[in-house]
């Protein structure tokens, strides 16, 4: 595996997990959204969920991110300063702060995750002035890096997301999340609802940002070829359980589960 | 003038005046900090300062000396109206007079004469909410008040800079209260924002249609929110008072013919009237 940093680093800085989930359960009254979940992820290590739609995927997405609070079950994880906290007994102010620092979180429809009335530089410098930045020439540099990274033109960032593109708004939602430098992605369907091409192209970047920053990421889809090309392993849920979990190349190509096998045969072939 | 005994001491009933009060102590406690309170109908429209009203009604006492301000006029109908309300219902002594009043209710403005540790500034607030235009859901921002979570208010002032190159908020400009909450001034122009700050007078605010309180006491800091290079600015004033000679008041414009004519005046009436004759225009 990336083991390896490009200038020959170590990548990955400490095996405990980044982040560690144990028996997560969401009930909605009687319905069970989320069924006795446990997973790890590592620093640098992308995992897919992958299941049919009302498998509970978005479910731990928001579990997993503090944005629903669970029925049951805890989540760990390793904060900036190496101490493993338990997310739940942080206070809401402090899980706010982490999900504006040191994770992301990318929706699929990017106008969950944009301001869509304020302009490309504002909507990658509001997690900036969040933390603190009060200098406008250096809110506006850094907004303008970010925005030549993820392939958005020089003079656009004065222009506001409901004049761009599905791709250009979906690549700004990941500028945005990227700004802070950090550490663990959340993504329900990036690609979801873009066209083939777009897709390859913000699948590429997602990569490189996953390489060149070692960034650890939680990907939800349905669309097995997106978890083959950005995963390491893939989880795959139905009614609300995790049924299969494994290596992502052993998963596809050799799935255990008669459900996996089902899902992974649907496939269409060309 | 007597009180009209038809009605109770400035109109509204004691247990609400109580209930009010109850909202006034504990925005004073809180300072910025908007205090939601039960708001009663009053007999004129929401927007015509229903919220001011009733926090003067509550704080009103027999022997206070009542000023009205609309725009920084005592002659406009808001004002007049209102005066005359007060002066029926609760009996009270009126004035026009900054220095003599005790309590003074403002439609956006701040009088120009520093005001005292004896009076009481009452503002008029359309809308207290300052992230309401960029954040609409009013849960979601009162949990942004409670975590001090403020990032979302530069992002307006980006805006504006990104845009016109300079803040361009003149009006209901964004304060910061005591280092804590982020308050919305009502639509006071941003000239009157260092009149805030460190004042001697208490100044509360009232949000009839809104239902909300929030208060300043006496000599609380407050701070207009700015970017370390681009800082707040109090709106510069370029000319003269042609009636008083005023050079550092804020001006009203004034078209004075169909032939493009037009003058430069104080928006505080007592203020010039008090100056005229004084300097030479």
């Amino acid at each position: 595996m990336k083991a390896l940093h490009a200038k020959g680093q170590p990548l990955v800085s400490d095996d405990r997990p980044l982040l560690r989930a144990m028996g997560l359960s969401k009930h909605f009254g009687a319905r069970v959204a989320c069924q006795d979940v446990s997973l790890d992820v590592h620093e640098g290590e992308v995992v897919a969920v992958v299941g049919e739609s009302g498998s509970g995927k978005s479910t731990l997405l928001a579990l997993l991110s503090t944005q629903l609070l669970p029925s049951n079950g805890s989540i760990d994880y390793r904060m900036r300063d190496g101490v493993t906290r338990d997310l739940f007994r942080l206070s809401e102010a402090q899980r706010r702060y982490l999900l504006r620092t040191d994770w992301g979180f990318v929706h699929q429809d990017p106008r969950l995750g944009l301001r869509m009335g304020v302009s490309a530089g504002g909507n990658v410098g509001e997690r900036l002035m969040a933390v603190g930045w009060r200098h406008y020439g250096n809110i506006r540099a850094e907004a303008q890096a970010w925005l030549e990274r993820v392939e958005i033109a020089n003079d656009r960032i004065d222009d506001r997301p409901d004049t761009f593109s599905g791709g250009m708004r979906q690549r700004l939602q990941i500028a945005k999340n990227m700004v802070t430098h950090p550490r663990l992605v959340f993504m329900d369907e990036p690609t979801g609802g873009l066209d083939v091409s777009v897709q390859a192209r913000l699948l590429d970047l997602i990569r490189g940002f996953v390489s060149d920053q070692g960034l650890a990421a939680v990907i939800v889809t349905h669309d097995l070829a997106v978890a083959r090309l950005l995963s390491d392993r893939i989880l795959v849920m139905r009614q609300g359980r995790i049924i299969e979990s494994g290596l992502a190349d052993q998963v596809l190509d050799d799935p255990r589960e008669p459900y996996t096998q089902l899902l992974v045969s649907s496939i269409l072939q060309t | 003038m007597t009180a009209d005994p038809a009605y109770n001491f400035a109109y509204l009933d004691e247990q609400t005046k109580r209930m009010i009060r109850r909202a006034i102590l504990k925005a004073i406690a809180i300072p910025g900090y908007q205090v939601p309170f039960a708001s009663r109908e009053m007999p004129m429209p929401y927007g015509w300062g229903t919220g001011g009203m009733q926090v003067t009604a509550a704080v009103l006492g027999a022997n206070d000396v009542l000023k009205v301000i609309d725009q920084g006029a005592d002659d406009t109908t808001n004002a007049v109206s209102i005066r005359k309300f007060f002066a029926k219902t609760a009996g009270v002594a009126t004035t026009t007079r900054t220095r003599e009043a005790t309590i003074i209710q403002t439609r956006h403005r701040i009088p120009e004469e520093q005001l005292t540790e004896e009076q009481i500034l009452v503002y008029q607030v359309p809308i207290p909410e300052p992230l309401r235009f960029l954040e609409p859901r009013e849960p979601e921002t009162r949990r942004m008040h409670a975590l001090e979570d403020y990032g979302l208010m530069h992002v307006k002032l980006y805006e504006d800079i990104a845009r016109h190159g300079h803040i361009a908020t003149t009006y209901a400009y964004p304060v910061k209260v005591d280092g804590r909450y982020v308050m919305d001034p009502s639509p006071t122009p941003k000239f009157d924002n260092p009149k805030m700050d460190n004042c001697q007078a208490l100044q509360l605010f009232g949000a009839g249609r809104e239902k909300r309180i929030y208060a300043l006491p006496p000599y609380t800091r407050v701070v207009s929110l700015d970017f370390e290079d681009h800082p707040f600015e109090p709106t510069p004033i370029t000319a003269k008072c042609e009636l008083c000679g005023a050079d550092r008041a804020f001006l009203d414009e004034i078209v004075t013919d169909d032939r493009g004519g037009r003058m430069f005046v104080c928006s505080d009436t007592d203020y010039c009237e008090s100056h005229r004759g004084r300097v030479s225009p």
